[in-house]
């Protein structure tokens, strides 16, 4: 087994995303509603997988647990090693700021910073010095191709623009994984493929892992893998380009 | 961190009528707590100064201010022996029998009657008070029925101005001078020669013996000296001393006053603080959530929210103190009720009323801001990221 640097299909690599018969349920009111019932699947490092799944399958759930802002209810989930179910409240945060880059729907970027403070803020984490975290954000915001908008508010970027400015800030700690929760959900269809190529080319040229929660067919075929989920449950699919034979798993098949 | 730093003041910036209604509110609160301690200090500042140092002052034994003390005359004239007392050029010792009689005169406008304090006044009164000038008019002659009046009382009361006639103790008085004595208790006064008043108001005593002492720290001799002898009964203080204690009570009435009023409104205030953070929090869970996700603790969150209340109470505070200082250009005259007269006194802003009121105003910012803060701090990252 070795460890791929370009996107690998195969999925033999060691995981960099280990789910083990993960459970979790909310309770509205009374009653307790199950959301994800013991999924286990393993994603591998450089690699670039959708979820898909109707409303209330879960996905959005799982790659909330994924990205250690949710917690389960039973099961672990190790990312790079590290079973971050164990993790304290704090601990979490920190593994977080180092280890996962956030790209939301809504792009959630700070609408009285700029595109530059925007891509900063994740630096504000780190020991790096002002001058350090102004280089990087520059750097970062470069690399989506929006040098020439750093003083911009969000309000005045389009919304392919402010997706970007978004991955930027995701990119910018160099964080092995990065989960998109419908990163073209709000898009227009050329929004919606720049974006995609953007975040193909992160996974192609830099190696990121990309976990992307997705409705869009079109979103999906970039993947390299789809996994489905319905009603909190992992379903075989063979929706994505063949490679997600390797990632099978007993555990998948009930 | 300035980044946090200036996403607190810009997201005060980005709702600046929330922000100023806000502030405003506090400054509102700030403004009467400023004032109430300016006023307790301007009349501090007025009755301390009117002392001279160096002076002191005998009074009876047990006087809790000039209007309850009596001194005979044979007790004057033993006082003056003593060897503290300054001599002037001829020998004869430095000091002043004086007689204070309270009376009631008119306000011009309004008619309104108040207590005015008249000091009979000895030949070397003047002398012992360097900060008392006769600023119009002449010194009344003494063993005639003419007066000077304190600027003050001059400009407020009926009959009292220049060249015009006052009537009391049953006698025709003339004024002859105005004096001007700074910001002091005596601008409140009418001066005129001892024995006239002590005829007019059928005294047969003094009220105090003011004398100049040889040397500053004679003080405790002359004390001393006078203690010894078991006729006189007499307390004797430093003039400045004195005057001090006679602004306690209306200092600290004026504070308690203040202060419990500013306290009533400030509740008020931070409930406005609150409404408004609580919105602020409200308004921007999606970003709470986001920060969050990006990696930021609660502790981070909590110090954003409670940053831009802390601003949002030092801009309420400072506006409602640069209004306040306004204030010092105006002088009130009021009640004293530790003598029963009139006294004229301005507002007085230290640095320490600076500080006090500021920090007032940043705690009023903090209390209100503190519960939405915390609600801030641990509303759950997936919550707050579906309101986004």
């Amino acid at each position: 087994m070795s460890v791929p640097t370009a996107p690998a299909g195969d999925g033999s690599a060691s995981p960099a995303i280990d789910i083990r018969s993960v459970s979790k349920s909310y309770t509205r009111g009374q009653q307790i509603v199950p959301v994800l019932q013991d999924v286990s699947f393993h994603i591998a490092r450089g690699e670039f997988v959708a979820l898909m799944g109707p409303s209330g399958s879960g996905k959005s759930t799982l790659l909330n647990l994924i990205a250690g802002i949710d917690r389960v209810d039973s099961g672990s989930i190790l990312v790079g090693g590290v079973d971050i179910t164990t993790l304290s409240e704090s601990e979490l945060a920190r593994w977080r700021s180092r280890s996962i880059g956030f790209i939301f729907q809504f792009y959630n970027l700070i609408p009285v910073l700029s595109a530059l403070e925007n891509v900063e803020l994740p630096l504000l984490l780190t020991p790096l010095s002002a001058r350090e975290r102004r280089e990087h954000a520059k750097a970062a915001l470069a690399l989506v191709g929006l040098s020439d908008r750093l003083d911009h508010k969000p309000s005045e970027l389009s919304g392919g623009q402010q997706q970007r400015t978004a991955i930027a800030r995701a990119i910018v700690t160099d964080p092995d994984i990065l989960v998109a929760d419908e990163p073209t959900g709000d898009l227009d269809r050329v929004s919606a493929g720049e974006i995609l190529d953007l975040m193909a080319g992160l996974n192609a040229n830099l190696g990121k892992t990309i976990v992307m929660v997705t409705h869009d067919p079109r979103a999906a075929e970039r993947a390299h893998l789809v996994r489905s989920l319905e009603k909190g449950l992992l379903i075989d699919d063979n929706g994505g380009d063949g490679g997600g034979n390797g990632n099978a798993d007993p555990a998948l098949h009930p | 961190m300035a980044l946090l730093v200036s996403y607190s003041l810009r997201n005060l910036l980005a709702r600046r009528m929330t922000t100023a209604l806000t502030a405003g509110g506090m400054a509102l609160v700030v403004f009467v707590f400023a004032a109430a301690l300016m006023l307790a200090e301007g009349l501090r500042a007025t009755l301390v100064q009117t002392g001279t140092a160096g002076n002191a002052l005998a009074l009876r034994k047990g006087s809790k201010s000039e209007i309850e003390s009596v001194v005979d005359r044979g007790i004057a004239a033993l006082v003056e022996t003593r060897p503290e007392i300054a001599r002037d050029a001829d020998g004869s010792p430095l000091a002043a029998r004086e007689v204070v009689v309270l009376i009631n005169l008119a306000k011009r406008g309004t008619g309104e009657a108040s207590n005015v304090m008249l000091r009979g006044i000895g030949e070397k009164s003047l002398g012992l008070r360097p900060q008392v000038r006769l600023k119009s008019g002449r010194m009344p002659r003494f063993g005639s029925l003419e007066i000077i009046a304190g600027e003050g009382v001059a400009r407020r009361f009926k009959g009292a101005g220049l060249g015009e006639k006052l009537r009391f103790g049953m006698r025709q008085w003339t004024v002859v001078g105005i004096f001007d004595a700074g910001a002091t208790g005596f601008n409140s006064e009418i001066w005129g020669d001892v024995d006239q008043f002590m005829n007019a108001f059928r005294r047969n005593a003094y009220t105090l013996i003011l004398v100049r002492l040889a040397r500053e720290d004679a003080l405790a001799a002359f004390q001393a000296g006078l203690g010894a002898d078991p006729r006189l009964q007499l307390d004797v203080k430093a003039e400045t001393v004195f005057y001090a204690e006679q602004s306690e009570m209306m200092a600290k009435f004026l504070k308690i006053l203040g202060v419990s009023l500013t306290a009533i409104f400030s509740i008020g205030a931070m409930i406005g603080a609150m409404i408004t953070m609580h919105a602020a929090v409200a308004g921007r869970t999606g970003e709470i959530g986001t920060l969050r996700a990006l990696g930021f603790p609660r502790r981070s969150i909590l110090w954003a929210f409670v940053l831009e209340a802390l601003f949002l109470g030092l801009l309420g505070g400072s506006v409602g103190l640069l209004a306040a200082s306004g204030l010092q250009l105006f002088t009130i005259s009021t009640m004293n009720f530790q003598t029963f007269s009139e006294l004229a006194f301005g507002f007085a802003l230290t640095p320490g009323i600076v500080l006090l009121s500021l920090a007032f105003g940043t705690g009023m910012g903090l209390l209100g801001g503190l519960i939405p803060a915390l609600r801030a701090a641990r509303i759950k990252i997936v919550d707050a990221l579906r309101a986004a």
